[in-house]
């Protein structure tokens, strides 16, 4: 096999690791005024305290597969990089947004403990996951649908160009695969009220999505299918039936794996219609940026190939090990007391103690004595 | 303001931007991790408060440097597309391969260390911070071997048919001269601020009328912020004296902008401290400077000669002006203003701290505790200063090498996005700025808060088996 083929596939790769992981903790953002909402506000917090640390250990870890496939982009395919993120100048920009909001969200909605603070940080990371969830689907809708390409591969177009009906379907396709993805990771890692209720949303989204995949993937298909990707298609549908199936009879574990599979496979779908083209031209195919005319010369190809040889299987092992770490199921039993309280011990408020291990430089204000780091 | 202009402004903010933080995480991960694994030797309970509490300002700080990195991961594709088609070969790797080694080591293994307490065995959580720190290394090696590249390019050709430039030697790339002084430089820049940091935050408590009991912790964590920030200083003065030589040999315009010099020195060449003149510094009307000094910093003798701008350009028009078709720009000359100033306020801030952390360990020897007022006012001032001194180092460096993208094969405006319009760049650099100056205000005021609080008082940590099964998480967001 040629080695830009390779490459090809390592892309697919990464951007399935990315969708499979990523689009889990898109979705639990997305799902937080739905499943995060209880009878009053202190249940509403602590619910949403819950789904949050579902994914607090691993959503970053799951982000850096997007920085790794667009370095290898860059590093294996220059051209590719180069024309796909000038031609989505734009989609690029809210997203890197709506992923900056959303990260910090994570971090620092709970280190005040103040409802107007976690209330807009709560805003961020819903907006945030929903529109790099959208945005996402939109834009790799587009690669594979082709683009305004110019003889010297560049994009022709304008923002306007990227919103045509059938890339927008992508986006909803991702945002209704990423909600069931995440309703059932949460029903998976969590006990209560709130599992139940993630199951029962897992089942209504997961409904709606099938619909919308469906026809998706075969308007994608009629217009430039091959056996592969029919192959690919029907595996991604049969199994989003089987998660759906296993979540009614309460199997968490196989419906996730189910949602799992049938993502990796409408990834899959995405990159068997695009290849051997990685932005194929609506202009001219014969100005269709391919595997062959956009790659890294052979030397390079060659030294990442090795890299990634080497290194992918060190990242999965370390990266399942922290799955395994933090697997037990939580509930709002677990939440500790909530954040620390923005107060300064500026006074000179002297506490003179006796016991060692409390400390007066902490006045009686100061933040609950919680044992936490972040 | 064109494209270019739009484009050129836009990296620059972000990437300084980007920069402020960065330097803060690689020295904070290392002392987080020495007073953790010192907790776990020791059982000395202020270890394991201090672990956690400069453990909370790390990730406070690391959010901001992670989101804004992403931004620069995107960056070349968006506004230099004609730059990434050009050099994705060489430079792409790299990026690549940080992703792959570095930034998966630091954000699994953070997200390890701040969930692990009471999960995972205590070396093995201490290890985390320190896997941590080897990623924030790993990442600044690749990264720089990159920007090094652009430096002095090395280890590729130019194929003529494609008119790009082709990897030929990997290992060249990642063991290019400029790299190899660079990397101990921007590592030891980094532990500067680290250990100012430190030493700001921890005086701050101790200087504080109820320290009380803490008051022997933050005496010992003043005193360690301030020897690190000694030891980098040291390791700064030494690499930068020898990045200076390889800058005169690889790119000697670069070393008379910083100095202004615009005619060649025989021998002797003084090093001015400050120059009152015209603002291009062709006129100088008052000057205090050294003699001697720049050509040693240039050449390691005190009698050394020192090429001057005018020179230079006369010989860098030979040289590149050779029908390189991406070689557009004929000035040759950085902007001698900038490279002059940015280059003596990189030294002079970073020594600053220096000299604040000689008087910090004067002042703080025995039981001693530095009251006078004005002392608010140099701790404000310690961790700003190498944190400024980075940024200044940087746009020398990068401002030094303009006009060139690629030093002596690229002009920098042939490197920009010819498909991107300039209502589009317009549009990111405002919501950028926006965006950033926002987030800026928060961080600050999290950190401040988080400072304020102090170290948390000791508890016994849990041990992973005898945890009760609805017992709440140790560490929840
Ligand atoms: C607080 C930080 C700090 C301090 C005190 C110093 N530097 Fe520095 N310097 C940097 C932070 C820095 C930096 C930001 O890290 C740079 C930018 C790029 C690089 O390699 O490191 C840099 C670059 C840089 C360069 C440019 C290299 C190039 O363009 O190829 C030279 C010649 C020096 N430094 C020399 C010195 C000398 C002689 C110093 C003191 C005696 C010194 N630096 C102190
Ligand atoms: C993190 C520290 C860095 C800082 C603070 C920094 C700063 C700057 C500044 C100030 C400019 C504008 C110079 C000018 O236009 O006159 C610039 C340009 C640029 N730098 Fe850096 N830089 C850093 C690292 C890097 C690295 C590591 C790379 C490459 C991997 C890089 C690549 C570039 C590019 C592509 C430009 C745009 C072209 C130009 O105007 O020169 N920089 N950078
Ligand atoms: C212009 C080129 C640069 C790019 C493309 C870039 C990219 C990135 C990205 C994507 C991240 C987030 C990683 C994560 O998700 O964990 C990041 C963080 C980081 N970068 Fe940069 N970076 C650049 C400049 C630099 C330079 C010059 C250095 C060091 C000398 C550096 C050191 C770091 C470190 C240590 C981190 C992790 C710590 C933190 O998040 O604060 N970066 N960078």
């Amino acid at each position: 096999m040629e080695l830009s083929t390779v490459w090809f596939i390592i892309i697919a790769v990464l951007w399935t690791g990315y969708f499979v992981l990523e689009g889990f903790d898109f979705g639990v953002g997305m799902l937080l005024p739905v499943l995060g909402r209880g009878k009053d506000a202190e249940t509403t917090e602590k619910r949403r305290r819950v789904m949050i640390n579902t994914i607090g250990p691993v959503w970053d870890g799951n982000e850096v597969w997007v920085l790794t496939a667009g370095g290898a982009t860059f590093a294996a395919f220059p051209h590719w990089y180069a024309t796909m993120f000038s031609a989505f100048y734009l989609p690029l920009l809210l997203i890197l947004v709506a992923l900056i909001v959303r990260n910090l969200g994570f971090d620092y909605r709970g280190k005040r403990d103040d409802a107007q603070w976690r209330a807009r940080w709560d805003a961020a990371i819903i907006v945030g996951s929903a529109v790099s969830a959208l945005l996402w689907g939109v834009a790799l809708t587009n690669v594979v649908r082709g683009l305004p390409i110019d003889a010297s591969k560049e994009f022709t177009g304008n923002l306007f160009t990227l919103l045509n009906p059938v890339s927008l379907l992508g986006g909803l396709v991702t945002v209704g695969l990423f909600l069931t993805h995440g309703a059932l990771f949460v029903a998976l890692k969590t006990t209560g009220p709130i599992r139940a209720d993630a199951r029962g949303i897992a089942t209504r989204t997961g409904a709606v999505t099938a619909v919308l995949a469906v026809g998706l993937l075969a308007i994608l298909g009629a217009a430039d299918g091959n056996p592969g990707s029919w192959v690919t298609t029907v595996v991604a549908a049969g199994a989003l039936v089987a998660a759906l199936t296993a979540n009614l009879r309460g199997r968490e574990g196989w419906a996730f794996v189910g949602t799992f599979v049938t993502i990796a496979m409408a990834v899959a779908t995405y990159f068997l219609l695009l290849f051997p083209d990685v932005m194929p031209s609506t202009l001219d195919t014969a100005w269709s940026l391919t595997t062959a005319n956009a790659s890294s010369t052979p030397y390079t190809l060659e030294i990442m190939t090795w890299v990634a040889v080497v290194f992918t299987p060190i990242v999965l092992l370390y990266q399942s090990w922290t799955y395994w770490v933090f697997r037990k199921r939580i509930g709002t039993q677990h939440i500790p007391a909530a954040g620390p309280t923005p107060t300064t011990p500026d006074a000179p408020t002297t506490t003179p103690t006796t016991t060692p291990s409390t400390t007066p430089s902490t006045g009686p204000s100061a933040p609950s004595p919680e044992p936490s780091v972040r | 303001m064109d494209n270019l202009d739009l484009a050129r402004w836009q990296f620059a903010i972000t990437t300084v931007y980007h920069f402020l933080f960065v330097p803060v995480t690689i020295g904070l991960s290392a002392l987080v991790a020495w007073y953790h694994s010192s907790w776990v030797r020791r059982r000395r309970q202020d270890d394991l408060r201090l672990a956690k509490f400069f453990g909370k300002l790390f990730t406070i700080n690391f959010a901001l440097g992670l989101v804004t990195g992403i931004v620069q991961e995107f960056q070349f594709g968006m506004n230099w597309s004609d730059y990434s088609r050009f050099v994705g070969d060489i430079f792409g790797a790299p990026l690549a391969i940080e992703a792959l080694l570095a930034f998966f080591l630091e954000s699994t293994f953070l997200g390890l260390w701040i969930f692990g307490w009471g999960r995972i065995p205590e070396k093995l959580h201490a290890a985390c911070m320190w896997i941590v720190h080897v990623g924030t290394l790993l990442s600044a090696y690749f990264i720089l071997s990159a920007n090094s590249f652009m430096q002095n390019p090395v280890g590729y050709r130019l194929n003529p048919e494609t008119q790009r430039a082709e990897l030929t030697d990997f290992v060249a790339v990642l063991t290019n001269k400029v790299q190899l002084v660079t990397f101990p430089h921007v590592v030891a820049a980094a532990y500067l601020v680290g250990g100012a940091v430190v030493m700001a935050v921890a005086l701050w408590h101790l200087r504080r009328v109820d320290v009380g009991r803490d008051e022997g912790m933050y005496r010992r964590a003043t005193r360690l912020g301030a020897v690190v920030t000694l030891v980098a200083g040291l390791g700064l003065a030494v690499t930068g004296d020898i990045q200076g030589k390889i800058m005169t040999d690889v790119q000697p315009m670069k070393m008379a902008a910083a100095e202004a010099l615009y005619e060649s020195s025989d021998g002797n060449a003084p090093l001015s401290l400050l120059t009152v003149g015209s603002l291009d510094g062709s006129e100088e009307k008052f000057a205090v400077t050294v003699p001697g000094l720049l050509s040693f910093l240039a050449t390691g003798h005190f009698d050394g000669s020192v090429q001057g701008i005018n020179e230079l350009k006369a010989e860098y028009a030979q040289k590149y002006g050779t029908g390189n078709p991406l070689t557009v720009d004929a000035t040759y000359t950085p902007n001698i203003p900038l490279s002059y100033w940015s280059f003596r306020l990189m030294i002079g801030v970073g020594m600053a701290a220096c000299l604040i952390a000689l008087m910090v360990l004067w002042t703080t020897r025995g039981d001693r505790i530095p009251r006078a007022r004005w002392w608010q006012w140099v701790i404000l001032a310690t961790p700003l200063l190498p944190i400024l001194g980075n940024s200044f180092g940087w746009i020398f460096t990068e401002a030094g090498r303009q006009p060139w993208l690629v030093f002596g094969v690229m002009s920098t405006s042939t490197g920009v996005s010819p498909s991107v319009s300039a209502g589009e760049v317009v549009t990111s650099m405002v919501v950028y700025t926006l965006l950033y100056g926002v987030l800026a205000v928060i961080e600050v005021k999290l950190f401040l808060t988080y400072l304020r609080a102090g170290a948390p008082p000791f508890e016994e940590p849990v041990v992973a088996a005898d945890q009760d099964d609805d017992a709440p998480l140790a560490f929840a967001y």
